[in-house]
This record gives C-alpha cells, structure tokens and sequence, in this order.
C-alpha cells in the first residue's frame, strides 16, 4: 500500500518537473513546503513524501509543526527528528513521565507553543514546571483528567507568563490556591476551563476575573461556584463564551440580583443548573442582547421559563433539552426572538404539533432542529416544518413513532439541504426511504430500528447520496448484502457504517465495502453470517479502519486477525467478544502497534499464557475489558507493569450468551419500557 | 502608685448637678469621644460595632427588668454603659448614630428578607428535616425582634423633647454622664419613654423569649453572636483590643486630664485586686468583689456588690490617662508627643509588649513569640493549618482574607503550603465545598462571614502593623517567585514563617 502511494508521488513529481539527473534537488524548500500543505487530507501521504529523498525527508521534518505521536518512549527520536514542532498532542500516550515531560522540553524548547497532556495522569507537577521553565513561548495547555495534579501544578502553570489558553477539567485536587497562581501570572489568559475542579470556589473563579482582563471563554461547569463570584465574572470586558453546566450553586437570586449584564457575552451554557428558573432566564436575556447561544438542557422545568419571556432577543440557538415545555412557551419564545437558526427539543416533554408549528412558522432560517422523543408529534409537524424551513440542514426525530410515510415523503420533497438525518426507531418504511433519497446532500443518515425498511428503500439511497458518509443500519433487520452493496457502490466516501443485529450481512457485504477507502468505523456486531474471508478484505483495503466492533461475529477467527496485524496499523478500538480468535489471533492483534481498546470476553480459544504475552507485547493499550474468570490466573506482577504503562483493567462478569434476541422483540421490549 | 495632678478639665466647682450636666453633655457632643472616661475598655469593641450596640444594649436591659440574673447577663453591663454613651447622647442626636443605625436596619431586613426567601427556596427540602424549618423560623423571629427594637430605639433618639422632660423629672437621670450610673434606671426609663409600641408587651415576651432560648446563643446570627463575643469582659482575649494604639484616637487637651504613672512592679504584678480578709489576689475587682460574698452576709448587700465608687455625689471624677514608666517611650509622660494610654490595661498590655521580653512560644509554629499571654492565644487560634499565606510573607485567618488581598495589590500570588500541600489537597477541597453549599442555601454562612471578618479585622490589622511581628525576618529571596518584585511589596517588612519553612524544603 504505502509503496503504491509513494510510486504514484514519485511518478507525479516526475511528471511536474523537467527530467534531470536529480529532479528533486532542484525543488526549492519554498516549493516542497507548499506540496506539503496541500498534503493534509491523509497521513500516509506525508509519511511517503519524507520517503523520497533525503532532502523531502529533512523538509518534511522542518515543515511539520504539529504531532501526535502514539507512543511516548519513542518521544526523545521523534522530536529530535521533528525539532520544530509547535503543537504537541498527547493523548493517545497514557503512560506520560515527568521525565518525558521535561525532555519533550529541553528537546523542543521555545518552539513550543501548545501542548495537549490531557491523555496521561501518571506525570506530576514537577513535569510541568519543567515545562514552563523552558518552553516560555507556551500558549496552550491542556492537563485535563490530570486527577492528582495539586496546586503547585497550576502554580507551575501559572509560571508560562505567555499562555492563553488553559484546561485543566477534573483536576479534582487544584484548589483556589493554584488557581490563584494562574490569576495573578498570566495575564494574557484567554480561555480557561475548569469543569469538574471540585476544590475550586468563588474565591479563586473570582479571583481569576479580576486579574485576567483578557477572558474570552471560561468553563466553570461542575464547580462549587455561588453567586459570590457572579459580579466580577459579569465584569469581564470580553468575554464570550460562559459555561455554568451543572453549577448547583448558581440559583434565580444570584442571576437576578446581578446588577449589570455580561457585556460581550454571546454564548451561555447552563445546562443542569438545577436552582434557575423564569426570572433569571428573562433577566439574562435582558441584560444581555448580544446573547446569541442559549443552553439551557436538564433544567428546572422551563414551562413557565419560557412562558414569561418578553422583549426583543437575537438568539441564534437555543437548547432546552429535558425539560417540560409547553406549547404556550414555544409560542412565547418564537414571538421573543428575531431568527432562530438552532433549535433543540430533544427529550423535551410537552411539545406538541401546535408549538413546534409556531415556532417553524416564525422562524423560517431555521436549520437545526432536534425533536429527539418528542413522541406526540405528528406529521402535521413535519407539514409544518417542510413548509417553512427550507434551508433546514439537520433534522433529529428519533423515536418519533407517529409520524407516517406522509411525513417522510414531506421531507424528501422540501428539504433538498438536509445533510444530516436521523430517524431511528420510527415507523420509516421504503416508500419514506425512497423519498428520502431526494435530499441528496445527506451527509449523515441513521435508520436504525427501522424494521419495515428494505433492500429497496436503501438502494434508492445508495444511488443518489454520493456525499453520505455515516450510514447507521443498527437493527434494521430488512436489509441484506444486495443493499449494502448498493451504498458501498454509490457512496465512496463512507466512513462510518453500523450494521448490527442486521443478521443477513454476510461477507458480501464487506467485501463491498472495502472499496469505501475512508472507512474508519465498522460494527457488525451479531452479524454472524460474516466471517474472516469477509473481514479479512475489509483490512486489507480499508487501512484507515480504527475502529471495529465484530462481537458475537462467531465465524471469525484467527485469520482475520492475521490481516488486522498485517494491514490495520490504524486500528485503535476493538471489541472482538465471541469471536472463534485463539492464542496465535491475539498475540496477532497485540502486534498492531497503536491498539488503545481491546475486549476480549468470552473467546473460546484464548488461554490465560496467550492473554498475558498479549498483554506484554501491546504497548499502547489504554483500556482492557476482559472476564473476570481471568484475573486468577495472570501474575499480579504483569497486570502491574501493564498499568503503570498507563493502562487500565476493566474485568467484567457477564454471563456467556450466544443467543440473538429477536430484533422485533427487541423493539417491542424497548416500547413497553417507554409505556410503562 | 504616683499621682500627678493635671488640670481637670471640668470646672469641679460647679453649682448645680443639672448644670453640670448640661456642661458635659454639650461637651460630648463636639467631642464624642471623650466621653467615654470610664476605666471600661469595652467603649473599644463597640466603637467597632457602633451599629450593634443598642440591640445589645437594649435587650440587655429587657434582660434585667425580667430580672435574668445569669452570669453572662451581669458579664454585659460594662457594654451597657458604652452603648449608652456613644449612641445616645442625651440631650441631642448624632447623625452619624443615625445613619449608622439606619444602615444597620437596612442590612437586618435584608438578612430576614434573604432568610425567608431561603425558606421559600427550599421549602421542599424543609418538608423532610422540619426541624430545620423551625430553626430557620425562630431565626427569622429573632431577626424581626431585633429589628423592631432598633427601630424603636433610632425613633426615640429623634424625640429630644420627651427625652428633656424625662431627664429633668427624673433625677436619677441627670447622672447619666457618669458612666458607672446604674443602667437598670435609664434603660427603663428610656423604654417607658419610647412609643406605646414600646410598651407593647408583645415585645417584651419576644425579647423574653430570645434570652431564655437556650440555642439562641449557639444560632448562627451574626449580629448577636458577635456581639456576645466582643462583650464578654471576661475573656482576656477581647480585653487587649483596647489597645494603646486606640488611645490616639481621643484628642484631650494636655492638661486637661489626671495623668497616673505606675511603677513596674505594679504593672507587672499578676493582680490587682486583694481581698482584705485573706489576702487573696484577683485580676478583676468584679471577681473580688464575688469572692467577697464568701466572707460572710454583710458583703452580699447590693451596696457592697455594686462597683465602688458609683455613689452618686462622686460622680466628677476627673479625667484619668495613665504614663508608661519606660523613659523614652512615647507613652512615657516626658515624651515630647506624648500619648497617655487610657485604661491600667492598657498601660500593661503596652508595657509587656514594647518592653519585656516575649517569653510566650507558639507551641505549633515555634516561631512567634509573645509577651501577653492573650496574644498568644490569638495567634494560636490561627496558627497552622488554616494560615493563609501570600508570596509577599503575609500571612491571613482566612482565605478571602488572602484573596482580597491578592485581588488588590499586582503580582501578590497566593503562596502554597509547601509541607501541607497533601493534607490541604484532600481535605480542604472538601471543607469549602460544604462551606459554599451552607452559603447558598440558607445565606447563613455569607453574613457569618461579613461580621466575623469585621472581628477578624481588628485583630488583623493590629498583628500586622504591630512592632510585635519583627521576629522572623529574611528568607524572602529563597522564595524567589516569579514575576513578583520584592520592593513594589508594601509588606516587605513584614516577617514570614513560610518563606523560612520553604527555604527547608
């Protein structure tokens, strides 16, 4: 494969440059340099640029500025080879040393300008120091889930004088002491998040908005954070973007009392405040009416809220998601507002074809709408939808069971922009699916638990969505191979794919598919009919694949695994539960060097000896899931020196189950729930 | 003990008591200070909480009329007396009494109006814990009593005529500028004289009521709480913040005051008070005066009882301020700016502090020293753990203390306890996390922290500009944080404990 690409490169470079005893060397870096910025869609093209030569190797090197490396004892070659790299990101390296941290510093030095540590919990504050004593052109930094960072990290943090952006989420331990270090030394903080730093009150959030004039965005969501520091927030000049997710602490009196509004402000998020309600809603949207992005999901019920809403607001996106709404607080929101763009209902109780009607009516650009559950409309609202938002681009209406083919065929007819769908567990049958093929910009398309629909109904789809790239067929149990190949055949660029539970795939449909380049995604979960043959094609051609759920897939074995080892070197995530895979097919797997996830329950032929040399040899796992009759029979010693490679141990105990339940009576099942 | 003899101030010859008083009541007036001559050293504390005193005082003398007589009840009178003299003046109202009382009213209602709104806020939580709802309500009553009494109390010091009369028909009254006048009269008198509402024996029973709960005191109403605090004369602690540095305050014409200057020994003597008929010592007349009881009937009489000297003839005491026996002091009488101290405490806490040695240790940090015992125990109260400390060496009780102080001044940065940075990790997280909840539930926590602050700020301010703390010095550069600059730092001077402890580390 990478031989292909690089005889094509080197076949195209030929082809532009006049024919020489060297044609490379007489491409100036200015040249090369602008090869490589057009080079980004694929890393594998990169990687076979730097293969040409010595001197595009060296280019290549000197070009690139940002890298995420996978492994991180490979850290001290790669950076001495990338000696200019700016952005560093760290997260798919679990396991991060403070000793790493500080020769990721003396290696890159001034040039580094981000840094993204948010993978790793294993490094302390003494590798940050390192950090900020010789990388002062540092500007941003990310030490999210660094759960035992303390406050001298955040003092250490504070010490990079230039930095302007910093995440710190769940650092659990970082109180208001380090956050005031943060406050008082860097000045030119921009953005600052701190959701989930539970040891972080009023004090230092206020602290942090008297000193850091220059606040655009801060995430306080999840903190312990009153009304106290409300007034010196509401004081910063410009800031934008404020979230309070989940902030229990902030109640109606504390926003109501707030004497001035947040000037600049024009995003708030205050998802899960349980303790808001009307008053503090209409009085934020007075006080500030450049707010144009409202969320307001899991609060208190906003019935009333919205009912008592008046005046004039430019609000471009509002979410409600959770709460009661009633049909008279849409009307009241559709008059108070001037053009709604984002508009999410989901989970909303109360909605009613008659609000959803007022609000499309008065609100015609709209172009994201989420009516996710909204289980009592009906096609009277997608009447009203399709009448007057034409440049509706996104549409959610998953379980919305009483809309009919009527419905579905309104879409298809007047939502020509529609990109993405979904219509999961509806009543959708091939005749809406055939309709639905009009919109033939659909990027994203999920039908699953769409049990009417068909082989008919997709091929419809197949045929004119060439721009689809996720398809989601979970459970619809309809459609077989001459289906999907359809969709393999009409959409190239397909990327992510669910078919499982639809148990008349067989190896067929894979063998399609693999012609779908960009394929990263694959779960045929219960698709027993696929087996090795089937997968095998898939990771020889689809060498983008990361991603892979084959559970309860019985026929495949260890063949398959050969060719993931052999071709898959971009396979991170793997559930392969069930699957007939032996010793030789997991000590196989372990070969692939980026491999983050694995389960691994119930496999017949693995053996506790093939478990633990698999365990050694993969040094990039993140995550294990296995059973828990395994945890016996390896050494304590080995699962210790795997987690201190950062990994973690998941062992579950579920019982062995090879019986499919029937999609219908699955459905059926998730229905009765819902009555009930 | 060496009496020198000054001019008195007030012409001792004077006919009439009525004149007498008039004298001094105008002279009050102009100078407001000065008439609190009494030895109390209480006149400080409620300096510092002027908006605080007449609730106290009031419900104080509801407290004797119902006869209450507890011990803590009698530990009150001396506030008694300094409510009385710097919020009512007699014959005339000061505004800023006024104003300082009407904001005290405005800040009162809007702790009842945030408590009940609390109430309403969390009424379904209540539904589970009644008892709680009845807390937050005798809370609210409590409120609303306090309230309705300093209305009662700021309305009638706008009547002057009434008060004129009254003070012209009742003679007890006209001793109203000794301080040591019994309060039980003029408290009553002053009641009887307000509006029927007054009267009202709805109130009576309320402010009965508020004495006699027993959780009452425990409640976490800060005014009260504070109060009872600050006025327990009792407590050696509270004594020492009638420091000599308060003294500067009152402008006395030289000359125009008694000036007393004790010897050494007598300063340094452990007591004061001996009982004539064993010899024992005592710290405080009131404690010899209730040991004396035990020596037999005739010194259970009210007369005996009562402070000495309170005979009404003697009232024109003159005008007493005490030297410091130390040549060169500036406390000292022959110093050239010389500032008397006002109280024999006073004369000894300052003697111990300026020239003795500090013999008393912190037994937690080893490394302050005192030489008066309460001001060990002050700092130890806030020694270790719950010291909050900026880079600049400053060290605070508590951390919006430290914030505020960050907030103010550029390139302070809050410095971390480098030995405690596990324990405070874990543990403190949690203690705010409680804190902040407690504060937006019930607001409870939030006033605590407005009049404690206030409490804390005299000590504060007193521990860092007091010559006592040059002990630890130096060590500031091994800190050597970042983007701070040493001389742009006010508080340089100021010893710092953690920067020794961090050049350990």
């Amino acid at each position: 494969m990478e031989m292909e690409t690089r005889m094509k490169k080197r076949i195209r470079v030929e082809a532009n440059t006049e024919p020489s005893e060297s044609p490379f060397e007489a491409l100036s870096e200015e040249i090369l340099f602008l090869i490589l910025d057009l080079l980004d869609s694929n890393p594998l093209d990169k990687k076979s640029f730097s293969l040409v030569s010595r001197s595009f190797f060296a280019v290549e090197a000197r070009h690139r500025r940002s890298l995420t490396p996978l492994r991180p004892e490979l850290l001290p070659f790669v950076l001495s080879r990338y000696n200019s790299i700016s952005h560093l990101n760290l997260t798919l390296c679990p396991y991060l040393s403070d000793a790493s941290l500080s020769s990721i510093a003396s290696l890159l030095g001034p040039s580094l300008r981000s840094i993204n540590l948010s993978g790793s919990r294993s490094y302390s504050h003494r590798g940050i120091e390192s950090l900020a004593n010789k990388c002062f052109n540092l500007e941003e930094i990310d030490v999210s889930n660094g759960v035992e960072l303390t406050d001298e990290a955040a003092a250490a943090i504070g010490r990079m004088s230039k930095v302007e952006r910093v995440r710190m989420g769940r650092c659990k331990k970082v109180t208001d002491l380090g956050i005031g270090c943060i406050a008082v030394c860097c000045p030119n903080l921009k953005l600052l998040c701190l959701k989930g730093c539970v040891g972080v009150t009023d004090l230092g959030v206020a602290l942090i908005a008297v000193k850091c004039r220059k606040l655009r965005s801060l995430d306080v969501s999840f903190t312990m954070i009153t009304k106290k520091c409300l007034p010196a927030i509401a004081q910063l000049p410009n800031l934008e973007d404020l979230c309070m997710t989940g902030c229990l602490g902030i109640n109606d009196k504390a926003l109501v009392t707030l004497k001035q509004g947040f000037k600049s402000l024009q995003a708030l998020d205050m998802s899960n405040c349980q303790n808001i309600s009307q008053a503090s809603v209409s009085s934020i949207l007075q006080k500030n009416p450049s707010l144009h992005h409202l969320n307001l999901s899991y609060c208190s019920p906003v019935n009333s809220m919205l009912s008592g809403l008046h005046g004039v607001f430019k609000l471009n996106s509002i979410k409600l998601d959770g709460c009661h709404v009633s049909t008279d607080g849409l009307k009241s929101l559709a008059n108070s507002c001037i053009s709604l763009k984002e508009l999410s209902l989901s989970k909303c109780s109360g909605v009613t074809d008659e609000g959803i009607s007022v609000i499309v009516a008065k609100h015609k650009d709209l172009v994201k709408l989420d009516a996710t559950c909204c289980r009592y409309i009906t096609d009277l609202s997608l009447a009203a939808i399709t009448s007057s938002c034409a440049s509706l681009v996104s549409l959610s209406m998953e379980s919305c069971t009483k809309v009919t083919w009527e419905g579905f065929r309104l879409i298809g007819r007047h939502c020509p922009k529609l990109e993405e769908l979904n219509l999961t567990d509806t009543d959708l049958d091939d005749e809406g699916l055939t309709s639905l093929s009009q919109c033939q910009n659909l990027t994203s398309l999920k039908i699953g638990i769409c049990l009417k629909i068909t082989d008919e109904g997709l091929i419809q789809i197949g045929r004119s969505c060439p721009h689809l790239q996720e398809l989601d067929l979970y459970r619809s149990i309809g459609i077989t191979d001459k289906g999907v190949s359809e969709i393999a055949r009409g959409c190239s660029n397909l990327e992510t794919i669910c078919m499982s539970y639809c148990t008349s795939i067989s190896d067929e449909s894979l063998k399609c598919l693999s012609n779908c380049a960009r394929l990263n995604t694959l779960e045929i979960r219960g698709c027993s009919l696929v087996s090795s043959v089937g997968i095998s094609a898939i990771a020889a051609r689809c060498c983008n694949l990361s991603k892979l759920d084959i559970k309860k897939c019985y026929e495949i074995n260890d063949a398959a695994m050969l060719s993931f080892a052999r071709f898959s070197h971009n396979l991170r995530q793997i559930n392969l539960s069930y699957c007939s895979v032996t010793d030789v097919g997991v000590s196989a797997l372990a070969s692939i060097s980026c491999l983050q996830v694995v389960t691994m329950l119930h496999l017949s032929g693995m053996s506790a000896d093939g478990l633990a040399a698999a365990l050694l040899m993969c040094g990039s796992l993140m995550k294990v899931k296995l059973h828990v009759s395994f945890k016996p029979f390896i050494s304590p010693v080995l699962i210790n020196r795997v987690e201190s490679r950062g990994c973690m141990f998941q062992w579950l105990n579920k019982p062995f189950q090879v019986q499919l339940e029937s999609s219908e009576v699955w459905k059926q099942q998730s229905h009765d729930i819902f009555v009930e | 003990m060496k009496q020198i003899i000054g001019e008195p101030g007030i012409d001792l010859s004077s006919d009439s008591k009525m004149d007498l008083k008039l004298t001094r009541n105008s002279e009050s007036f102009h100078k407001p200070n000065s008439s609190n001559h009494n030895l109390n050293s209480f006149n400080q504390a409620s300096q510092y909480f002027p908006n605080l005193s007449p609730t106290n005082f009031l419900s104080r003398a509801e407290n004797l009329q119902q006869n209450l007589k507890t011990k803590s009840t009698n530990s009150f009178e001396p506030n008694l007396n300094s409510g009385m003299a710097t919020q009512n003046p007699p014959l005339d109202w000061d505004p800023h009494a006024m104003l300082s009382n009407l904001s005290f009213l405005e800040q009162k209602i809007h702790e009842v109006q945030s408590l009940v709104q609390s109430i309403i806020d969390q009424q379904a939580e209540f539904s589970s814990r009644p008892s709680e709802l009845a807390t937050r309500q005798q809370l609210a009553t409590a409120d609303l009593t306090c309230i309705i009494i300093q209305l009662i109390s700021t309305a009638g010091s706008l009547l002057p005529s009434i008060k004129n009369t009254l003070l012209s028909n009742n003679p007890a009254l006209r001793q109203l500028v000794n301080p040591d006048f019994n309060n039980n009269l003029k408290c009553e008198g002053l009641i009887r004289n307000f509006p029927e509402t007054a009267r009202n024996s709805e109130y009576e029973d309320l402010l009965r009521n508020l004495d006699n709960e027993a959780d009452w005191m425990k409640e976490p109403n800060p005014p009260l709480q504070s109060d009872i605090v600050d006025a327990n004369p009792i407590d050696e602690h509270d004594l020492k913040e009638s420091d000599d540095g308060d003294a500067e305050r009152e402008h006395l014409p030289p000359g125009s005051y008694i000036v007393l200057q004790l010897e050494k020994e007598e300063i340094l003597a452990p007591h004061t008070h001996f009982c004539v008929i064993c010899g024992k010592g005592f710290k405080r007349d009131a404690n010899l005066r209730m040991h004396m009881r035990g020596h037999g009937d005739e010194y259970k009489t009210p007369a005996a009882l009562a402070k000495p000297s309170k005979e009404p003839g003697s009232d024109v005491h003159p005008v007493t301020r005490y030297s410091c026996p130390f040549a060169g002091c500036k406390r000292n009488k022959e110093h050239k700016k010389f500032q008397p101290l006002k109280t024999i405490l006073c004369v000894k806490n300052h003697y111990k502090r300026s020239h003795c040695d500090k013999s008393y240790t912190c037994s937690r940090c080893h490394a302050k020293k005192f030489s008066v015992i309460a001001d060990l125990k002050t700092h130890e109260k806030h020694c270790g753990r719950d010291k909050w400390q900026c880079s600049c060496g400053t060290t605070f009780s508590r951390k919006d203390k430290l914030f505020g102080h960050v907030a103010l001044f550029q390139g302070h940065t809050p410095a971390l306890p480098m030995d405690e940075v596990k324990a405070s990790g874990s543990g403190q997280g949690n203690d705010d996390m409680t804190e902040d909840l407690g504060g937006y539930n019930g607001n409870f926590a939030s006033e605590e922290c407005l009049t404690s602050m206030d409490v804390k700020g005299i000590d504060e301010s007193r521990a860092y500009f007091s010559p006592m703390n040059f002990d630890g010095f130096g060590a500031l550069d091994e800190f050597g944080r970042g983007g701070f600059d040493l001389e742009d730092n006010p508080f340089a001077f100021i010893p710092s404990g953690f920067s020794q402890r961090s050049g350990d580390s």
